[in-house]
C-alpha cells in the first residue's frame, strides 16, 4: 500500500516538474513521442532554420488544420543541421524532415540517413536542375524549394549593355573609369572556386564528368589542357590586376555599392545590398570561349530514413510543401527562386532580377553532391588563390590535380 | 522551477521506507546530520528534494526517450548521493561528490568517449548500425519500373494482414497482401477515383493508417506470381508505385544479393558489405576497428612531413605566445604599479580592453585588419603598402603571435599586477638595507616570487594556446598552405586544427570521427605530459618561500 502511494507521489512530482520545465533551446532532442501520447492522426518533427520558418510553420499549419498531425517546427542553425542529421537520425532522436541543401546528399546517403522520395508526376512540375540535384542513381532524395546561382549584376548607370566576353567587360570596366574594372569575389588565400568556376566552365574544364542523366561521375575532368588553360588565364588576370585575392566579399559588396565597378559576379544574397540602385542581371561572360556555366545549389527538404512517421512526412513534403502557395511563402522568406516552375513563374513575373537570376540558372550546372567533392574543396580555392597571387599556373594546378586524385583515393 | 508541496511528502515518506525511523533521545556526541532532526537536517532534506526530483525528472525524461545509457547513470548517481548524504559514515564524500559527479560526467565520460570512438571507424560511411546500414541499402535499391503507372491506392485488411487496393487505369480494384498477388475484385465500390469498399477486405481508416505507419511503409503487395514484375508500394498511403528491388538481404545467411547481376556481397571486417571482387556497397556501419586509426595517423606518408612542422610550430607558438604575452604583461604591470604615476587607474582600465573583446570577434577583426591591399594596416598605418601578413609564411606566424599577443597580455598584466601587490614590502626593505641593486632585487626576490604565483597560471596559458584553435581558425584558417605538401594543411595550422582539416569535420575531406578522436588523445597525451613535467618543476620555487 506504502509502497503504491509512494508510486503515485513520485509520479505526480515528475509529472508536474514536467509541466514546469519547458521545452528549452532549440537543440535539444524533443521526446520521442510514446505509444500512448501520439495523437490518432501522428505527429511531425521538422527542422528549419530562421529565414524558412516562417513559410514552414505556415505551411505546417494547414497541414494540421487539414489532418490533424501535429507538426513540430525546430529552429536550428543551418550550419548546425547538418551534422546534428547525420549524428541523430541513427539514434532515433532526428527529426523526420529537415531543411537542407542538394550538396549534402552524398554524405547522407552514404550514411544511409534519408530516405527516398516519391514524387510520382509531381517530378514533372519542378525545374529540371532542382531534381537533377536532388537525384543519386536514379531515386530522387529531397524536395527541392529553391534554386539559387550567381550571375553577373551590372549596375545599368555605369555600363549601358551586358557584355559577351570577359575581355569585352574589363574593357567596358576600364572605360567606366572605376576603381575595379570587374569584381570577382575571392577570400584570401583561401581563394573562392565557386564564384571562379563559370569562367572554368568557359574553358570547358568542368570538375567532374557529368553522366547523361546530369549526375556526376568520381572521375577529374578539371586536368588537360583546358584546365591548364584556365590556370593561365587565372595567372594572367591575377598579373594585370583585375582578379586578386583580397577582394573579399565584403570589400567586392561595398565597393559596387559605392558605384566603384560596372560589374559584380553575385548571387541574389547580395542584392538586399544593392538597395535603390538601377541593375541589370545577366549571364557570366565567357572567358574561354564556351558557355560560362555557373553552380546552381538547390534546397529543399530531406526525409529522415529513421523516420517512425513516414507516412505522414510523406504527405506533408508531397502534398503540402510543393504546392504554390508554399513554395512562393519560402521563396518570399528567403528570395530565392522557386524550384516549382509555376512558383517560379509567378515569382519572376513581377521581378526582372528573379527573372534574370532564373535565366541564368537554366543554362548552369547542378553542384556535384558526390561525397569526392569534399576533397576537391580543399584544394581548389587555395590553388586559384595562388596561381592569382603569382604562382605558376600549370605545374600549380597539375599539382592540385594530382593531389585532390590522392586524396579521394586514400 | 519551483518544488512543489508533493516532492517533500515523497521524500519524507521514501525515507520511512529507506531506513529505520530516526533514533529519539539523548544524541550522541559523534551523531552525524543523518541521525537527528536538527534544522540543518531539514535544510539538508529540502536540497536532497530538490535534487532527486531532478535526478527523478531525468531518469522519466530518459525512459520515454529511451536513453537507456542516461538512465542508468542517472539513477547511480541518484543513489549514490542519497547514499552520501543519508548514511552516517562517508564524512569526506559528503564535501567531494559534486565535484566528483561533475568531473565524472563532463571530464572522465567525455576523454573515455572519445577514447572509445578512437577504437572505431566512426565517419562517413559508417555512421550508424549495420541494422540501420541494410534498411538503408534496401531501400535506396529499390527502383520505380520505368513506365508503369502511379495508381490511387488504399490500405486494406485481410484478417489481420495488411494490403493494398489499387484503381487499374481501366477503372478496375485489385487487391492483395504480401502474401497474395494482386487480383481483381469485382463488386468494389469506387469513389473520386479511390476504391471505398471492397468485398472481403476490411479498409483501414487513416487514423488506423497512421497508428501503423511503419508496416504500411514497408509492405510490398506483388503485382503477381512472377517476382520480376514488381511489388506495389506507397510512401503516403495515397498513392502506390510498382518498384523492383536490385538487393535483396538474407538475414539467415548474413548476405546481401544483387538480384540485377546475382554478386553476393557479404559483410567484412571494415564494416561493408564487400563482393568477392573487392568492390563494396556504399552504406556501412560502425566496427571497432582496433589501432588502425592510430596506425593510420603516424603511418601516412603524406602526412608525416606536414606533421612534423605543425608540430614545432605548435610548441613555437604556445610557448611564444605564453612568454610573450608575460613579458609584456609584466613589464606593463611593473610600469603601472609604481605609485609615482598618474592616472594609474584609467590606464589600467584601458589596459584590459582587448580582454574585454570576445577572442572570435577579435580574430576576425584582426584578419580583416591585416587583410594585404584593403586592411586598415597597411593601407592607413603604412601608407598603402602591400605586406602580405597573413599570406607570406614567416609573416602569418609573426602576425598570428601579434595578435595573440594583442588578446593575452590584459590577462597576463591583470595576474602580475595583482601578484605584485601582494609581495611582502619587508623582504624588499631588506634587500635594501643588504644593499641589492635594483636589478638585482628583481632578479633575485621580486621575480622568484611572482613565478610562485603565476606558474600555475602560465601553465595553464600554455595548455590554452597549445590548443588555442579559435585564434587559428578565424585568424588564418591554417593558412597560408604548404606548397610542397599534398594535403590541406597550412604554415600556421596547429596540431588542433590539424586534427580539424584531417578528420573532414570542416568538409574539406569526408568526415572520420575515429581518426579525429585518435588524434586528439595523442595531442592529450602530449599536453597532459609536458604540463605533469612543468608542474613537477614549479616545486623548485616553493623552497624559495
Amino acid at each position: 500500500m506504502r509502497r503504491s502511494i509512494l508510486l503515485a507521489a513520485a509520479l505526480t512530482t515528475t509529472l508536474a516538474l514536467a509541466a514546469c520545465s519547458s521545452g528549452g533551446s532549440g537543440d535539444e532532442t524533443t521526446d520521442e513521442p510514446s505509444a500512448e501520447d501520439t495523437s490518432a492522426a501522428g505527429s511531425l518533427t521538422v527542422w528549419v532554420d530562421e529565414t524558412r520558418q516562417d513559410a514552414v510553420t505556415a505551411a505546417a499549419e494547414s497541414f494540421e488544420t487539414e489532418t490533424g498531425t501535429s507538426v513540430e517546427v525546430v529552429l536550428k542553425n543551418f550550419e548546425d543541421i547538418r551534422a546534428d542529421f547525420l549524428a541523430q537520425v541513427p539514434t532515433g532522436e532526428g527529426p523526420d524532415i529537415t531543411v537542407g541543401a542538394h550538396d549534402w546528399l552524398g554524405e547522407l546517403t552514404t550514411n544511409g540517413v534519408v530516405a527516398p522520395l516519391e514524387l510520382g508526376d509531381k517530378a514533372a512540375e519542378f525545374e529540371d536542375v532542382s531534381i537533377e540535384a536532388f537525384t543519386q542513381d536514379g531515386q530522387v532524395y529531397g524536395l527541392p524549394y529553391a534554386i539559387e546561382n550567381i550571375a553577373l549584376i551590372r549596375n545599368t548607370l555605369l555600363a549601358e549593355t551586358a557584355p559577351a566576353t570577359w575581355d569585352e567587360a574589363v574593357a567596358a570596366g576600364q572605360a567606366a573609369g572605376t576603381q575595379f574594372p570587374i569584381l570577382v569575389q575571392s577570400d584570401g588565400d583561401k581563394g573562392d572556386p565557386y564564384t571562379h568556376y563559370p569562367f572554368q566552365t568557359s574553358f570547358g574544364a568542368p570538375v567532374f564528368t557529368q553522366n547523361e542523366d546530369g549526375s556526376y561521375s568520381s572521375e577529374l575532368a578539371m586536368g588537360g589542357p583546358e584546365g591548364q588553360a584556365f590556370a593561365q588565364w587565372l595567372g594572367a588576370q591575377g598579373a594585370a590586376g583585375v582578379l586578386s585575392q583580397d577582394t573579399t566579399y565584403d570589400i567586392a559588396v561595398e565597393a559596387f555599392k559605392n558605384g566603384q565597378s560596372p560589374f559584380i559576379v553575385g548571387g541574389p544574397w547580395m542584392i538586399d545590398s544593392f538597395e535603390g540602385m538601377d541593375l541589370s542581371i545577366d549571364p557570366i561572360p565567357t572567358a574561354g570561349g564556351q558557355p560560362a556555366q555557373p553552380f546552381v545549389g538547390v534546397q529543399g527538404f530531406y526525409l529522415s530514413a529513421e523516420s517512425k512517421n513516414a507516412i505522414v512526412a510523406n504527405d506533408f513534403l508531397v502534398n503540402f510543401l510543393s504546392t504554390e502557395e508554399a513554395q512562393l511563402a519560402l521563396y518570399q522568406a528567403g528570395n530565392r527562386p522557386p524550384a516549382l516552375t509555376s512558383a517560379a513563374d509567378a515569382a519572376s513575373a513581377g521581378d526582372p532580377i528573379v527573372a534574370g537570376f532564373r535565366a541564368v540558372g537554366a543554362e548552369a550546372v547542378p553542384m556535384p553532391s558526390i561525397p569526392e567533392m569534399a576533397s576537391v574543396w580543399s584544394f581548389w580555392g587555395v590553388t586559384e588563390a595562388a596561381i592569382v597571387s603569382g604562382a605558376d599556373p600549370v605545374p600549380t594546378w597539375d599539382k592540385m590535380i594530382a593531389d585532390i586524385q590522392g586524396a579521394m583515393g586514400s | 522551477m519551483s518544488a512543489p508541496q508533493t516532492t517533500t511528502d515523497a521524500e519524507v515518506g521514501a525515507l520511512g521506507t529507506d531506513g529505520p525511523p530516526p533514533r529519539r533521545g539523548l544524541r550522541a556526541a559523534d551523531a552525524s546530520h543523518a541521525r537527528d532532526y536538527s534544522p540543518g537536517f531539514f535544510v539538508k532534506l529540502a536540497l536532497m528534494a530538490v535534487v532527486d526530483a531532478l535526478g527523478v525528472y531525468v531518469v522519466w525524461s530518459a525512459w520515454t526517450a529511451g536513453s537507456y545509457g542516461i538512465l542508468a547513470a542517472t539513477l547511480a548517481m541518484l543513489v549514490v548521493a542519497n547514499w552520501v548524504y543519508f548514511s552516517k559514515r562517508a564524512l569526506p564524500l559528503k564535501y567531494i561528490l559534486p565535484g566528483l559527479l561533475f568531473l565524472l560526467v563532463y571530464q572522465i565520460f567525455v576523454v573515455g568517449y572519445t577514447g572509445y570512438v578512437a577504437f572505431t571507424n566512426y565517419g562517413t560511411g559508417h555512421n550508424s548500425t549495420k541494422e540501420q546500414a541494410v534498411s538503408a541499402l534496401l531501400i535506396q535499391n529499390e527502383r520505380r519500373v520505368e513506365g508503369s503507372p502511379s495508381s490511387t491506392l488504399t490500405v486494406v485488411e485481410d484478417g489481420d494482414a495488411l494490403g493494398f487496393a489499387v484503381v487499374t487505369e481501366d477503372g478496375d480494384v485489385e487487391a492483395g497482401t504480401a502474401d497474395r498477388p494482386l487480383a481483381v475484385v469485382d463488386g468494389a465500390t469506387v469513389t473520386d477515383g479511390r476504391a471505398v469498399e471492397i468485398p472481403g477486405f476490411t479498409v483501414l481508416p487513416r487514423d488506423q493508417v497512421l497508428q501503423r505507419q511503419a508496416e504500411v511503409t514497408e509492405l510490398r503487395v506483388p503485382v503477381s506470381d512472377d517476382p520480376e514484375d514488381g511489388s506495389i508500394r506507397t510512401t503516403d498511403a495515397r498513392t502506390g508505385y510498382v518498384y523492383t528491388s536490385a538487393l535483396e538481404w538474407d538475414a539467415a545467411a548474413d548476405t546481401m544479393t544483387d538480384t540485377t547481376t546475382g554478386t553476393v556481397y557479404t559483410p567484412n571486417d571494415e564494416g561493408q558489405f564487400e563482393a568477392p571482387d573487392g568492390s563494396t556497397l556504399a552504406v556501412g556501419w560502425r566496427v571497432p576497428v582496433g589501432f588502425d586509426n592510430f596506425v593510420t595517423a603516424f603511418s601516412d606518408a603524406r602526412y608525416a612531413q606536414p606533421f612534423v612542422k605543425i608540430l614545432v610550430w605548435t610548441f613555437v607558438f604556445a610557448v611564444g605566445s605564453v612568454v610573450t604575452t608575460f613579458l609584456l604583461g609584466l613589464f606593463l604591470a611593473i610600469v603601472f604599479n609604481d605609485t609615482r604615476m598618474r592616472g594609474r587607474k584609467v590606464y589600467r582600465t584601458l589596459m584590459i580592453l582587448p580582454y574585454a573583446i570576445p577572442g572570435f570577434l577579435a580574430a576576425l577583426l584582426w584578419s580583416g585588419l591585416l587583410n594585404t591591399r584593403f586592411g586598415f594596416v597597411n593601407e592607413v598605418i603604412l601608407g598603402g603598402a602591400h605586406i602580405p601578413w597573413l599570406t607570406d609564411p614567416w609573416l602569418a606566424k609573426l602576425s598570428v603571435l601579434g595578435v595573440n599577443l594583442w588578446l593575452g597580455f590584459p590577462y597576463m598584466f591583470l595576474i602580475c599586477t595583482g601578484a605584485l601587490q601582494s609581495l611582502p614590502g619587508d623582504v624588499m626593505e631588506a634587500a635594501k638595507i643588504d644593499g641589492a641593486g635594483r636589478w638585482r632585487t628583481w632578479r633575485a626576490i621580486t621575480l622568484p616570487l611572482l613565478l610562485i604565483a603565476t606558474a600555475p597560471l602560465l601553465i595553464s596559458s600554455f595548455a590554452f594556446n597549445f590548443n588555442n584553435f579559435t585564434l587559428i581558425y578565424m585568424l588564418t584558417g591554417g593558412g597560408p598552405r604548404f606548397a610542397d605538401a599534398s594535403v590541406p594543411l597550412g604554415h600556421t595550422d596547429i596540431l588542433i586544427s590539424m586534427v580539424y582539416s584531417i578528420s573532414g569535420v570542416d568538409g574539406s575531406a569526408q568526415k572520420d570521427f575515429g581518426l579525429a578522436s585518435a588524434l586528439s588523445i595523442v595531442i592529450f597525451v602530449i599536453v597532459g605530459t609536458i604540463s605533469a613535467i612543468a608542474f613537477r618543476s614549479t616545486r623548485k620555487f616553493e623552497e624559495i618561500s
